[in-house]
C-alpha cells in the first residue's frame, strides 16, 4: 500500500506545480482566476489532452507512439474531404475514429507478432497517416456542416468528451485486468508472460485504443478549427510525450497515472495561456518553458527513483 | 539451422533493387555528365543530398550503440544554422570562425545530452527529448522568430561548392564518416560502446569508463547535426529556426537502424549506416525524377520503413517467408 502511494508521488507534485502556476498567474492577471478560463483551458486542449491519453496508456505498456500528431492531421482532411462529398457530420465522424483504431491494431500487431520496435512502427504510421492527408488534400479545407458548427461552437463539447475519455481511461487502467496487464506488460514483460497475461493481445490493444484517442482527437480539433490540413498537429507528438512525462509517467514503462498526464496538459496549456496574457513575451518561450518544465520534472522522479532504489 | 544473413546484407540488397528498379524505369539516372570541372547527375544529387542525415546519423549509430537514443539532431541542425547565419550576417565574420563556432555550439549541446545520460542517468529518450523541445525555442530567439537570409559566399559555399569534382557536403560526409570509422574502428572507442551497449554493467566492472564513453558518444553526434545544420543553412542560404532539419532525427534513426545496427544496443556498423542513408535518398530522389507527385513521398517512405523492419525480423522471417516457401 505504501509502495502505490509512493508510486503516485510524482502526480502530487504536478498538481502542486499546476496549483501554483494557476495561483501566481492568478496574483498578476486579474482575469485570469476564473470558471471561463479554466473551461476555455481544457477547449484549447482538448484533442492534445485525447491523444495523450492514448499515448500514456502505450508508454506504461513499455511502447512509444510517434504517429499521434499526424493522426490528427489525416482525421481533419478525411472528415472534411468526406463531408465535401455529402457525407453527413456524424458518419464521418464514425468513420474516421474507426479508421484510426484500425491503424492503431495494425501497429500494435506488427510490434507485438513480429517484435518490431515501436518507434519505428509508429514512425512509419506517422509517415503514412501524414502522407495520405497529403495525398487526399495538399491544401486546407473548409468544413461548413451544420452538426460539425454546432458542435465546434459549444463550450461543453470538447471538455466533456475529454473528461469523459479520461474517465474511461482511469476505469480501464485502474480497476479492469486490461489495465493491470498494461502496467505489468510495461514493468517487466518476460515476467508477465510467465504470469499468463495475454502480452501480446495487450500490445496490440494498447495501440488500438492510442489510435481510438488520438482520431478522437482529430475529430475534436476539426471542430475546433472548422477545417482540416494535412499539416496540423505538427511535433504534436511531442507535446503529448512531454505532457505524460511532466505528469509522472516513467517512459520505460510501468509507472504513471493518467490523471498525471491530464496534469501535464493543463500545464502545458496554462504556459500558453500565460504568455498570451502577457502579450510581450514570444511565442517561443513556450518551448523553452516546457523544455525547463520537463527538465525539473525528471529531476524530480529521479529524485524518486533513488528513493525507492534503496528499498526495492 | 541456417545462420540468418547480417542485416546490413538486407539493407545493401533493397539498395541494389532500388537503383535496379531505377536502372530499368528511368533512363539518365545513372549518367553522370562533367560540366565546369564538376559532376552532374542524379547519383551525384544522391550523394549531396544524402549528406546532412549521414553526418547525423554517424553519431547517432555510436549513440544507439550504447543503447541510447538522440531526439535532439533537429534541433541542434536548427540552432547551428542560426548561429551561423547570425554571424555571418551581423559579425560577418569570415567561414573558418562561423564553422568553429557552430561546431563549437553542437560539441557543447551534445555534451549536455551526454552528461544528462550519463551522470544523471536520465533515460536517453528524455534526456534528448529536452532538447528537442526547447531547442527549437532556442533557436527561434537568436533569430528572433524571422528566417535570416544570407549572401555570404563563404557560407554559401559549404553546400553550393565542389571539391575535386564533387559537391562540398559529399567530401564533408566523405570525412565524417572517416573519422567516426577511425575513432570506432582503430581506438578502443568502438571496442568500449558495443560494450556499454551489450551490458552496460559488465562493462563497467571490466573497467570500461562507461560515463565518458557515453557521453563521447553523445558529443559526437551533436558536432554531426551541427554539421549538418550548416550543410542544410547553406542550400537554402537562409536559416529557417521552425523548419530546418524538421525530424532529421527520425530518418538518421531511420537510416542507423535500415543499416543494420538494432535499437537494443551492441554491435553497431557504420557501412550500414551510409547503406541506410543511401536508401532513404535513392527512394526521395527516384521518387522526383519518377515525376511522382511529391505528396506520396512520405507514404513511398512508410512503405519502405515497414519493408525494411519486416525483411530485419527474424520473427517476420520464419513465420510468413517460410511458409511461404514450405507451401
Amino acid at each position: 500500500m505504501k509502495a502505490f502511494r509512493r508510486s503516485n508521488l510524482p502526480v502530487w507534485a504536478t498538481l502542486a506545480v499546476f496549483v501554483l502556476a494557476v495561483t501566481a498567474a492568478s496574483l498578476r492577471y486579474e482575469h485570469f482566476f476564473s470558471f471561463d478560463v479554466f473551461l476555455n483551458l481544457l477547449r484549447d486542449n482538448a484533442f492534445l489532452g485525447l491523444a495523450a491519453i492514448g499515448v500514456t496508456f502505450v508508454i506504461l505498456s513499455g511502447g512509444i507512439d510517434l504517429s499521434v500528431g499526424a493522426m490528427i492531421g489525416f482525421v481533419g482532411v478525411f472528415c472534411a474531404t468526406l463531408m465535401n462529398a455529402g457525407v453527413p457530420g456524424w458518419a464521418a465522424i464514425a468513420l474516421a475514429v474507426a479508421l484510426g483504431t484500425l491503424v492503431g491494431l495494425g501497429m500494435g500487431s506488427l510490434v507485438a507478432f513480429f517484435d518490431l520496435p515501436p518507434f519505428l512502427v509508429t514512425l512509419a504510421g506517422m509517415f503514412l497517416l501524414r502522407g495520405m492527408a497529403l495525398v487526399i488534400s495538399m491544401e486546407a479545407l473548409r468544413i461548413d456542416d451544420p452538426l460539425f458548427q454546432a458542435l465546434g461552437h459549444s463550450k461543453w463539447v470538447a471538455p466533456g468528451l475529454l473528461l469523459a475519455v479520461l474517465l474511461l481511461g482511469v476505469y480501464l487502467a485502474n480497476f479492469r485486468p486490461f489495465g493491470r496487464a498494461v502496467y505489468a506488460v510495461g514493468g517487466n514483460e518476460q515476467s508477465a508472460l510467465l504470469m499468463g497475461l495475454p502480452v501480446r493481445r495487450t500490445k496490440v490493444l494498447v495501440y488500438a485504443l492510442s489510435g481510438f484517442c488520438s482520431s478522437l482527437g482529430g475529430v475534436v480539433f476539426a471542430f475546433y478549427t472548422l477545417s482540416g490540413n494535412a499539416n496540423s498537429g505538427m511535433t504534436l507528438e511531442l507535446d503529448a510525450i512531454a505532457a505524460a512525462v511532466i505528469g509522472g509517467t516513467l517512459l520505460t514503462g510501468g509507472v504513471g497515472h493518467l490523471f498525471g498526464t491530464l496534469l501535464g496538459v493543463l500545464i502545458l496549456g496554462t504556459i500558453q495561456t500565460v504568455i498570451s496574457f502577457e502579450g510581450t513575451l514570444s511565442s517561443w518561450w513556450t518551448r523553452i518553458a516546457v523544455g525547463l518544465l520537463l527538465l525539473a520534472f525528471i529531476g524530480l522522479q529521479k529524485l524518486f527513483q533513488a528513493g525507492r532504489s534503496e528499498t526495492p | 539451422m541456417r545462420r540468418s544473413l547480417h542485416p546490413t546484407v538486407w539493407a545493401f540488397l533493397a539498395w541494389l533493387l532500388l537503383l535496379a528498379v531505377n536502372l530499368a524505369f528511368t533512363p539518365g539516372f545513372f549518367s553522370v555528365e562533367v560540366r565546369d570541372g564538376r559532376f552532374y547527375g542524379s547519383l551525384i544529387d544522391v550523394l549531396n543530398h544524402s549528406s546532412p542525415v549521414l553526418l547525423a546519423a554517424l553519431g547517432m549509430t555510436l549513440v544507439i550503440a550504447t543503447k541510447g537514443v538522440d531526439l535532439s539532431v533537429g534541433s541542434v541542425v536548427a540552432i547551428s544554422g542560426a548561429v551561423a547565419a547570425l554571424m555571418v550576417t551581423k559579425g560577418q565574420a569570415p567561414l573558418p570562425t562561423v564553422v568553429a563556432v557552430s561546431v563549437g555550439v553542437g560539441l557543447a549541446l551534445g555534451l549536455w545530452n551526454g552528461l544528462l545520460v550519463s551522470v544523471f542517468g536520465i533515460q536517453p529518450m528524455v534526456a534528448t527529448l529536452v532538447l528537442m523541445v526547447s531547442g527549437r525555442g532556442i533557436a527561434q530567439l537568436l533569430t528572433d522568430g524571422q528566417i535570416i537570409t544570407f549572401q555570404d559566399p563563404g557560407l554559401a559555399s559549404v553546400a553550393g561548392g565542389s571539391l575535386l569534382g564533387l559537391p562540398n557536403p559529399v567530401v564533408v560526409a566523405a570525412c565524417g564518416l572517416a573519422v567516426v570509422a577511425a575513432l570506432a574502428r582503430w581506438t578502443a572507442f568502438g571496442t568500449m560502446v558495443e560494450a556499454v551497449g551489450d551490458n552496460e554493467r559488465a562493462a563497467h566492472l571490466a573497467g570500461v569508463p562507461t560515463r565518458w564513453v557515453k557521453l563521447g558518444a553523445y558529443a559526437v553526434c551533436g558536432v554531426g547535426s551541427a554539421i549538418a545544420g550548416l550543410i542544410v543553412c547553406s542550400y537554402t542560404k537562409a536559416a529557417d529556426a521552425n523548419n530546418a532539419g524538421l525530424y532529421l532525427e527520425l530518418d538518421a534513426i531511420l537510416a542507423v537502424v535500415a543499416g543494420g545496427t538494432a535499437m537494443t544496443g551492441g554491435r553497431f556498423t557504420l557501412v550500414g549506416t551510409v547503406v541506410g542513408a543511401l536508401i532513404l535518398q535513392t527512394l526521395t530522389t527516384t521518387i522526383l525524377t519518377k515525376g511522382v507527385p511529391v505528396q506520396w513521398t512520405l507514404v513511398v517512405k512508410a512503405v519502405a520503413v515497414l519493408a525494411v523492419c519486416l525483411l530485419q525480423s527474424d520473427q517476420f522471417r520464419r513465420t510468413v517467408l517460410a511458409r511461404r516457401l514450405a507451401a
